[in-house]
């Protein structure tokens, strides 16, 4: 009964990154806001997993699959928007504040 | 019988269906990227929701090995994007 709680939160999270990748109106804001809720969300399914199965075989590799995916899809996702702006993606209208401009050069 | 994990699992693939969208209609090139990214990390979701229904621990290896060869192929566009040769 666990398991399927944190299922449930899982796939809610992942639901909400979607909207916003649907939603949003430039790639930065729709990076941001997808990779974090996705990210969080698979967590929570893999920790429901976990519970699911007990310590076990399915279940050591559900929680080895924990933190490889904390520090590849963060990773990913940090060197795919430096590589986004130094492509020259126009950032959007409603933007009031570019920090990283003066550093990118 | 649809029980409420098949629910959850239907949710799921609509959900990579989503990222589909995004990924035919991006107006940009790293708006297809993001959407790739995301579709791998949903994948491994869809993956761990398969495995419980099975009760077969080997899809989670596939979930695994999909994070990885991710993570490689989102470095690699990255690196692309950046206007630098892959060696540098």
């Amino acid at each position: 009964m666990a398991s399927l709680l944190f299922i449930c939160i899982g796939v809610l999270f992942n639901l909400l990154g979607c909207i916003g990748i649907i939603r949003l109106p430039d790639v930065y804001n729709r990076l941001q806001a997808a990779t974090k809720c996705v990210t969080l969300g698979t967590c929570s399914i893999l920790i429901g997993v976990l519970f699911h199965f007990g310590f076990n075989d399915a279940g050591i590799k559900a929680l080895i699959a924990i933190p490889i995916l904390f520090f590849a899809s963060t990773v990913a996702a940090h060197a795919l928007i430096r590589g986004t702006y130094h492509f020259g993606v126009k950032l959007s209208d409603k933007t009031v504040k570019d920090d990283y401009k003066d550093a990118a050069k | 019988m649809t029980t409420f994990l098949d629910i959850l699992l239907y949710m799921q693939i609509a959900l990579s269906g989503v990222c589909l969208y995004r990924i035919i209609r991006g107006p940009s090139i790293p708006d297809r990227m993001v959407a790739i990214d995301i579709f791998g990390i949903l994948v491994v979701g869809i993956c761990a929701i398969i495995s419980i229904q099975t009760e077969r621990s080997f899809i989670l290896d596939i979930g695994i090995a999909w994070i990885i060869l991710s993570f490689i192929g989102t470095l690699t566009l990255a690196k692309y994007l950046s206007g630098k040769k892959l060696n540098e």
